[in-house]
């Protein structure tokens, strides 16, 4: 049975400037699970006195079974994540990663899948690729870099696929062609895009725009719980109240607070932390990407990793 | 007799046994024991009762994930049987060949590991050998080509396992019955209901859709995580003994519910149990839903003196339309007023082993 | 009797012009020609230009529709019966590209078959843009023989292919693209009750 594992991190290794890739290995050792191209992993990891969870793609080949390889960005203003992998993780230390969960998983209906990543997004379609080569899928992949020096797995993804995959260096003058990338594709084709959330937006409102059905577009919303004022949130059923301070979630606050709600993708996504509200004076600042509007504006739903509140009480069923 | 449970469950031989024209299927004393009996409390009460798909009590069906038992051989020949009158029973469509091959390693390594002294998975790398000694097969194939082994991947691992499979895709927040392999089925059909989403195949069943719970169900499998799986259970009753209740061969069994008599319940009235556990796939993120078939006529039932006790009262218990749907209409009377002989009034304990 | 809904049963909400497609293709039945005539207002020339329109007549009350759908201006082709139109839909479909949107309307038959080619494609059915208009006579598969049984207009009828009588179950397959037929005597051979014009 598969619960979080042990992983002893093997290899570090900078991918290109600014992007670490870390390889993970289990201290049991023994094989791991096979994955799916874009699942993700939580890592647990230390910052202070609080323990960060975050989500990372699986960016290595789903059926290397001895390890798992993740691979992040050095974020401007890390929240803690990404700053404690560039400068103080080190081969050798040992991390907690959940099992891996798909929220951005192929339609393996497809006739071809057209991939478009910008920069640190292109983690997920590292693992998709592989998924494809072995079985003999028709894809292409267009990936957008502030230049070649920052393009992450470029060299390995060239080599490995050819003329499949397409590099696009802005220090070099070059743009994705966004118009032609969705002209002429066989019927069946999907379209995939991760990456920057407005290139994301031009990717898919130009698919949109040439007549495409939401069917065969997906992208995955790579989020960081957004900061905020602080606030108090209370536990209907304890009585007890737990403060949220500005650089973290609502789940990290209830985590730091001992308690262990369901979470799966940390990001707003799945619905997996999807909390009862009790009682609210105030306003939730709903920040998930899953609650539709009417429920949104209902708000007797709250997701906890996402979410922040402003206003007087908010009592959760916790 | 409740030493019974404190062996593990470990099929030595296989019962030479049959599930139609003579109908010769029964359970040996140890295999009523390892029944799964559905019904934990003494009134019917419709659930998804999803629980978390863990080894359970040693001896029960619930010891090993896969569970292998003595009809292992039988079932497989009777699979083998309706199979080749109907290969309609398996169906695959193309996208769907990477879950085939999830599943293909899920049971073998599940069977593996809980029978060791009846298969061996070896692997080396991407070669791998599967020995399946009740069946007498030993093959070597190259995991992920189709061409290394003599059928499609969910068809040969389906013909050694016991239990209808189906396979789900998952796209669009839904659950999509893609591919499969049901020779057992109570009452519904693969090839018409193949390609349906979790809603569309469950739109036969009655008062289930307005209670939400299938909204519910689905919300609480999309986001089913690798190596979690969960089980339920689900019954219904077949007349006599017959594993392929089909509706392609219903004119062939249909008659069989018209014959029941109060003298020939015990024999011929069968508890009919599927235990269902449900797996996501590592390489597809597709789902795996095992159901795991179990029968026991009302003989065998009432040598468990609390099951004999509890099924007259659930059966009396059940709503008309659930009767209706699940077939039992004809003879449900008939066979409370058999059961009755055997509820002496006692209260029952609670949970479904045996006391 | 039919229910109030059928969870298996595609819903038609009704054609409606994608106007961001880059290409029209209108395969109609019968009085489905009616369905895109009704919307005549929205097809601007830029649409009609990028339309293909195909049409069978069965199931048209009288003479069919080809005039009006002429006088519309895209390109049209008629066939002479639904397995030609299908042919050409296939064809048609194989020389398509992403931004090509599929409009359906006639009979439920007619849409189900017309689905299975576009599904063959790659298209999701859920951006088939469908209407349901004519006959509600079903489409048929007896779950015994497998034979498919069109225009069945009462239940319980008797299948065509194997002889067995039949009711028909409020159970939809798009993959089929029929409903469900299963035998109403296996319990008691014989004990048939009248049929029911419930679909015409």
């Amino acid at each position: 049975m598969m619960g979080d594992l042990q992983m002893r991190v093997t290899a570090l290794h900078d991918e290109a400037a600014g992007i670490r890739r870390v390889r993970l290995e289990p201290v049991e050792g023994g094989l791991l699970p096979a994955f799916s191209g874009g699942a993700h992993v939580v890592v647990a990891m230390p910052d202070g006195d609080v323990t960060r969870r975050n989500p990372y793609s699986l960016c290595c080949d789903p059926e290397d079974r001895t390890g798992y390889e993740i691979a992040v960005a050095r974020a401007a203003a890390s929240r803690g994540g990404s700053a404690y992998i560039h400068e103080r993780l080190a081969v050798g230390d040992v991390l907690t990663v959940g099992a891996p969960t798909n929220l951005f998983q192929p339609d393996w209906r497809a006739k071809k899948h057209i991939l478009v990543a910008g920069g640190i997004g292109i983690t997920p379609f590292v693992a998709m690729m592989a998924q494809f080569a072995r079985a003999g899928l028709a894809f292409e992949l267009h990936y957008a870099v502030r230049s070649r020096a920052a393009a992450a797995f470029a060299g390995v993804l060239q080599d490995r696929y050819g003329p499949r995959v397409k590099i696009y260096a802005a220090d070099e003058g070059a743009r994705l062609p966004l118009g032609a990338l969705v002209q002429n594709q066989p019927l069946g084709t999907h379209l995939y895009t991760c990456g920057p959330e407005r290139l994301m937006d031009a990717v898919l409102e130009t698919a949109r725009q040439a007549g495409w059905p939401e069917q065969a577009l997906h992208s995955e919303h790579f989020m960081a719980p957004p900061p905020g004022d602080p606030f108090t949130v209370t536990l209907g059923r304890s009585g007890r109240d737990v403060a949220v301070a500005p650089d973290q979630s609502l789940l990290e606050a209830l985590e730091a607070a001992g308690i262990n709600p369901r979470y799966l993708c940390r990001g707003g996504v799945c619905g997996e932390c999807a909390t009862k509200v009790v009682e609210l004076r105030g306003t939730i600042l709903h920040g998930d990407h899953y609650l539709t509007p009417e429920e949104r504006a209902e708000s007797r739903t709250i997701m906890i990793c996402m979410s922040r509140f402003s206003g007087d009480r908010l009592v959760l069923d916790l | 007799m409740d030493t019974a449970y404190s062996a593990t469950h470990r099929p030595e031989t296989f019962r030479d046994e049959t599930f139609r024209g003579d109908f010769s299927y029964a359970n040996s004393p140890g295999n009523i024991r390892h029944f799964p009996f559905p019904f934990h409390e003494d009134h019917y009460r419709y659930s998804v009762n999803i629980e978390p798909h863990v080894p359970g009590l040693p001896g029960s069906a619930f010891e090993h994930l896969i569970d292998v038992d003595e009809h292992y051989l039988a079932e497989m020949a009777d699979r083998a049987q309706v199979l080749a009158e109907d290969p309609l029973r398996y169906q695959a469509l193309p996208h769907m060949m990477l879950a085939q091959w999830d599943t293909l390693e899920l049971l073998m390594e599940e069977q593996a590991r809980a029978y060791p002294h009846l298969f061996t998975l070896e692997r080396n790398g991407d070669q791998w050998r599967w020995i399946n000694r009740p069946l007498g097969i030993d093959d070597t194939f190259t995991f992920g080509d189709p061409s290394t082994l003599p059928r499609e991947p969910l068809d040969y691992i389906c013909r050694q396992t016991q239990g209808d499979i189906a396979l789900m895709d998952q796209r669009e927040g839904n659950l999509w019955m893609d591919a499969g392999m049901i020779t057992a089925q109570a009452d519904w059909s693969l090839d018409f209901d193949v390609g349906m989403n979790f809603h569309e195949w469950h739109a036969p069943v009655p008062l289930a859709p307005q209670m939400g719970v299938f909204d519910r169900a689905l919300k609480y499998l999309l986001n089913l995580q690798v190596g979690k799986p969960v089980r339920r259970l689900n019954w219904t009753m077949t007349i006599n003994p017959r594993l392929d209740t089909s509706p392609e061969t219903y004119p062939k069994w249909g008659p069989d519910r018209t014959t029941v008599t109060p003298e020939n319940v015990g024999q011929k009235v069968h508890l009919r149990v599927e235990l269902q556990s449900l797996w996501r796939l590592p390489r597809s993120n597709g789902m795996l839903f095992v159901i795991r078939g179990y029968m026991m006529r009302m003989d065998e039932v009432v040598t468990v003196p609390k099951w004999g006790r509890r099924l007259p009262r659930v059966l009396e218990s059940l709503p008309p339309e659930l009767a209706e749907y699940k077939g039992l209409s004809r003879y449900r009377q008939t066979t409370i007023d058999w059961l009755k002989r055997h509820d002496d009034g006692a209260p029952t304990s609670p949970g479904i082993f045996p006391d | 009797m039919q229910g109030a809904t059928i969870r298996s049963r595609p819903v038609y909400p009704g054609l409606a012009i994608a106007p961001l497609a880059r290409r029209h293709i209108f395969a109609l039945e019968g009085e489905g020609a009616g369905a895109l005539l009704d919307i005549a207002g929205d097809l601007t020339p830029e649409v009609l230009g990028r339309s293909q329109i195909l049409y069978v007549a069965r199931g048209s009350l009288g003479v069919g529709h080809h005039g009006a759908l002429q006088t519309l201006g895209a390109a049209f082709w008629a066939a002479p019966t639904v397995q030609p139109l299908l042919g050409r839909l296939d064809v048609e479909l194989s020389r398509s590209h992403m931004g090509t949107r599929l409009y359906l309307a006639g009979t439920e038959g007619f849409i189900g078959q017309a689905m299975q080619v576009a599904a063959a494609h790659g298209i999701d059915p859920a951006s088939v843009i469908t209407e349901h208009r004519g006959s509600r006579a079903r489409r048929v598969q007896c779950v015994h023989c497998k034979g498919v049984t069109e225009g069945v207009t009462a239940s319980p009828f008797t299948c065509g292919h194997c002889g067995l009588n039949l009711y028909v179950r409020d159970h939809y397959s798009r993959r089929l693209g029929a409903f469900q037929g299963v035998n109403i005597d296996a319990e008691e051979p014989g004990a048939v009750p009248p049929p029911e014009e419930l679909y015409l």
